[in-house]
């Protein structure tokens, strides 16, 4: 009897410790959102977990910044249920707004208000300090842009500032929509090791991208989503490998004997050969180390060795056949 | 009503207000200059005897530039609430603790601070044109014309609820609010005008403005003018009533 007691209290111990690792900071349940007669979110239902970059990816239109709106409480479903660290987002929402930081797709400030007025603003607002303002503009690079209007900043910098305005509060859980949209690409990789940065001090990141380069580089777990459905959701990596197993090798070598060799390896479908030498189509994460042993084994001289993986892109272009820049 | 940020909110709304390229000028400056040109222009063409007759230059002039400075104020309302709506501003502030009414009222007012201001300005240099002797209650016309403004403004918002861009509020707002000027009973006694022109003049709440601010300028108690109070109070809170049901956050 006391053995049982304990043994139920050890269990109970131990699902505590595995639900810290793995808690849901945003549940998403059966959501619904139509605008008259378009239906822009479908029985959407899924979880964000506590300390993970979270991407809901799709192209233009799929419903992606509806269904976060929904969760930042801006806007009412339908019908479903959402959970924000607890709270319900719309009923709740001035409960919620303390503990969330919101960045909105295509927002605007004050044409000519000042980079630190609008951190002093949004931190009197949290009940902060103006100090934490000026701390976090050093941190993003702001610093020299303090006395610079709105309207004068880069478009970088004006994606910079929002996240300041976002994370002025020590938010738990920071929303970003479409973040690097309009960016060049130097911009775009400084604002990705922002977001990192965000997630190495133990907040949640909840995310919407059209760029798959983005959600693969910076999402540990992604949520494809199209015409206001989930298709399907998992790391990038897993994604690929369940979506697009294929793997193709290209080799340098000039053996034309080589073909017969590389056919019987597991898992080859297709051998072709070219002035240069063979590529060789397949399926499953073993045939690159597969070749690579065959090559070694048989000394094969090759001069080049190239893998091409399938990305998120192709997975895209997989489960909804057509490609996201349609 | 929790109006956390209001302040706040409000006096950088000001600075960016004053910032503006017409700004501070477009309010304050103009207003005040034309008035002073006008009174020049006008007062030096009087004798004495005939200003104190001259019930016009003696109390409508007054009145019709305050008005003109409402006016002027509810315009400039109705355009920046499109302009943030547009710009989706609004809807930045509104994903923050501060309350949809915290961010509307900050903006009325900045609206009556630089209302009361630009009437003190024309009344501090107005002073030099009119005969020495006639005792305007600065204060009581600044609080008519506070009470005036607001519920203009609130005429205002109903246009910027309603506008679909931007670029339509000023215009719309001129073509509603000039022409209440005209039936305001302000050049035109009410008695004078056609009879559709007269009931016109009736429902429109510029004329409660125009007899406010005439009365109180000449002297009236404010006994003398609850029914215009109450007139200018019934539009606030009607067109405010209108507002809150259809008013767009982006």
């Amino acid at each position: 009897m006391l053995r049982h007691l304990v043994s139920t209290v050890k269990d109970a111990v131990e699902s505590d410790a595995a639900d810290m690792s793995t808690r849901p900071v945003i549940q998403v349940s059966g959501i619904r959102k139509t605008y008259s007669s378009t239906v822009a979110v479908d029985e959407v239902s899924f979880e964000v977990i506590d300390g993970e970059i979270f991407g809901l990816i799709g192209p233009n239109g799929a419903g992606k910044t509806t269904t976060m709106e929904c969760i930042e409480g801006l806007r009412r479903p339908d019908h479903g249920t959402i959970s924000v660290l607890g709270l319900d987002p719309f009923r709740q929402v001035y409960e919620l707004q303390p503990r969330i930081g919101i960045q909105l797709q295509q927002a605007q400030l004050q044409k000519r208000i000042k980079v630190w007025e609008a951190l002093s603003l949004w931190a009197s607002l949290y009940g902060k300090k103006s100090e934490d303002g000026e701390l976090l503009l050093k941190q993003l690079g702001l610093a020299e842009k303090r006395n610079t209007w709105f309207m004068d900043l880069s478009g970088g910098q004006k994606q910079r500032l929002f996240i300041a305005l976002a994370l002025i509060n020590d938010p738990a859980l920071v929303f970003l929509d479409e973040l690097t949209t309009g960016l060049d690409p130097q911009s775009r990789r400084v604002i990705w090791d922002l977001v990192r940065g965000i997630r190495e001090r133990g907040k949640t990141v909840f995310l919407t991208t059209h760029l798959m380069e983005e959600a693969e580089r910076l999402c540990d777990r992604v949520a494809i989503m199209e015409r206001g459905r989930i298709i399907d959701i998992d790391t990038p990596a897993r994604l690929v490998t369940r979506h697009c197993p294929e793997r193709t090798v290209i080799i340098g070598l000039d053996d034309p004997s080589a073909e017969e060799t590389f056919r019987k390896v597991p898992q080859v479908e297709e051998v072709t050969r070219s002035d240069l030498g063979f590529t060789i189509r397949g399926r499953g994460e073993d045939l690159v180390s597969d070749l690579i042993r065959c090559i070694s084994e048989n000394r094969m001289r090759v001069t080049n060795f190239r893998t091409i993986i399938p990305n998120l892109e192709d997975v895209f272009l997989k489960v909804t056949g057509h490609s996201i820049r349609d | 009503m929790n109006l956390r940020g209001l302040w706040t909110l409000t006096w950088v709304e000001l600075k960016i207000f004053l910032r503006e390229p017409l700004g501070a000028l477009g309010t304050i400056v103009i207003p005040v200059l034309v008035f002073v040109l006008l009174g020049r222009g006008v007062g030096k063409r009087l004798d004495p005897s005939e200003l104190a007759t001259s019930g016009f230059l003696h109390v409508g002039l007054p009145v019709l530039a305050s008005l003109l400075i409402a006016i002027s104020s509810v315009l400039s309302l109705a355009t920046i609430v499109s302009i943030y709506r547009e710009g989706g501003i609004l809807k930045r502030l509104r994903a923050t603790p501060l309350r949809p009414t915290t961010i509307l009222t900050a903006h009325v007012l900045v609206k009556l601070l630089l209302t009361a201001t630009t009437l003190c300005v024309m009344v501090l240099a107005g002073k030099r044109y009119y005969p020495v002797g006639v005792h305007v209650p600065v204060f009581n016309f600044t609080l008519a014309l506070i009470i005036s403004t607001w519920s203009i403004l609130s005429i205002g918002f109903l246009i910027a609820s309603t506008v679909p861009t931007a670029r339509f509020a000023q215009p719309v707002g001129a073509i509603i609010l000039y022409p209440m000027v005209a039936v305001s009973g302000l050049f035109v006694p009410l008695e004078s005008l056609p009879p559709a022109m007269r009931a016109l003049g009736r429902i429109t709440p510029l004329t409660y403005a125009v007899s406010l601010l005439g009365g109180i300028w000449k002297g009236d108690p404010w006994s003398a003018h609850w029914t215009d109070v109450a007139a200018l109070v019934l539009t606030f809170v009607v067109c405010t009533a209108i507002s809150a049901k259809v008013f767009r956050w982006e």
